[in-house]
């Protein structure tokens, strides 16, 4: 097997997970589909690391996970936040600025 | 799998072990993240995107990372997972997603757009990475490949690694700003000063009657409870609330 498959199926990933992003209207579900895109990313960089047999990549890596810890804790607040004024988790409800 | 990849020095085709292990779990791994976008409930589409999770830890381990791959499982599908099943369980599992289209088409469009986007990244790439050959990580990861990565980040990368924990204590601050609640301030309130609040908002004085009794009794401190749902004012009719000025508050209760 070609090592760089892998990249393949990182693009795939993240084609999945941009889809995910447009279709769905849950911001939780929404999130989770973030996190595809950023583990997808980080397959790549992994990949890449080892072709290049440098460990540069997986520092990188290693970044973007601590990164998207950090997102995830202020995104899920920023969710609970407007739940609580709001009742509800739909992006469609988060309408105020629209008027 | 090192010694296959360091005989040569360089990395032109994998182990049959890896090329197997791929060819089961990439599969896996699509089909898992294109059930977490298709799935109405919101707790499946987590499960889903655990096992999407482990999937790509087990792809970091085949691929000598496994410093990132065991950093994936305790981190991604044990912690940020567990903090997402937390938040859907606090605004409400069935908080299911709606399936009516708030722009005309969108979902084609998203279908037409992720078909051609998927398109776009993968030919390219499929056609670049012909007779691909790389290094391999076996020299890198002489020693280990954490105490290698350990190396990196404390020597070349030791700035970003600064920054990157003050954006961690950063993101916690903020999310217990954000998560913080005002409480109502003082504390639990006392006889003395409910009747005190009783008296001086013009409320109802006495005790409201119980459930299920009708006017059985009707007086000031036994109100009777009307058919209708409200209580009798208290003062021998049933009606009557145009009374004097310490009763006027009990009539208020008819209108509930």
């Amino acid at each position: 097997m070609n090592p760089a498959n892998y990249l393949i199926l990182a693009a795939l990933l993240f084609t999945i997970g941009t889809a995910g992003v447009l279709v769905r209207r849950n911001a939780i579900v929404v999130f989770m589909s973030i996190e595809l895109m950023l583990n997808a990313s980080n397959l790549t960089l992994v990949t890449f690391s080892r072709l290049h047999g440098t460990l540069d990549g997986q520092v990188m890596a290693f970044f973007v996970m601590v990164v998207a810890a950090a997102e995830v804790v202020i995104g899920l607040a920023i969710i609970l936040s407007i739940f609580r004024t709001r009742r509800s988790a739909s992006v469609d409800d988060v309408n105020l600025l629209k008027y | 799998m090192s010694t296959v990849l360091s005989a040569a020095g360089e990395l032109t085709s994998t182990s049959t072990g890896e090329a197997v292990t791929f060819w089961i779990l990439a599969p896996v791994a699509v089909l898992a993240a294109l059930g977490m976008i298709l799935v109405r409930s919101a707790v499946h589409s987590a499960l889903l995107l655990v096992a999407n999770l482990f999937c790509v830890a087990v792809f970091y381990l085949l691929q000598q990372a496994p410093f990132l791959g065991f950093v994936q499982i305790i981190v991604y599908a044990g912690a940020i997972m567990v903090l997402f099943l937390f938040v859907l369980m606090l605004v409400g599992v069935d908080s299911s997603d709606s399936l009516v289209e708030t722009i005309r088409g969108q979902r084609l469009g998203a279908v037409i757009f992720g078909l051609g986007f998927a398109g776009l990244l993968v030919f390219p790439i499929g056609s670049a990475i012909d007779g691909v050959h790389g290094n391999g990580l076996a020299t890198a990861n002489t020693g280990g490949n954490v105490q290698a990565i350990g190396r990196l980040l404390f020597s070349q990368y030791v700035f970003v690694f600064e920054a990157v924990s003050a954006l961690l204590v950063v993101a916690a601050i903020g999310t217990m700003v954000l998560g913080h609640r005002e409480r109502d301030a003082g504390g639990p309130v006392g006889q003395r000063e409910w009747m005190r609040r009783r008296f001086t908002e013009g409320r109802q004085v006495t005790p409201l009657p119980g459930p299920g009794v009708f006017a059985r009794h009707d007086s000031a401190d036994t109100l009777g409870l009307l058919p209708g749902g409200g209580h009798a004012s208290g003062i021998g009719g049933i009606e009557g609330s145009d009374d004097g000025p310490a009763l006027a508050g009990a009539g208020k209760g008819d209108e509930q």
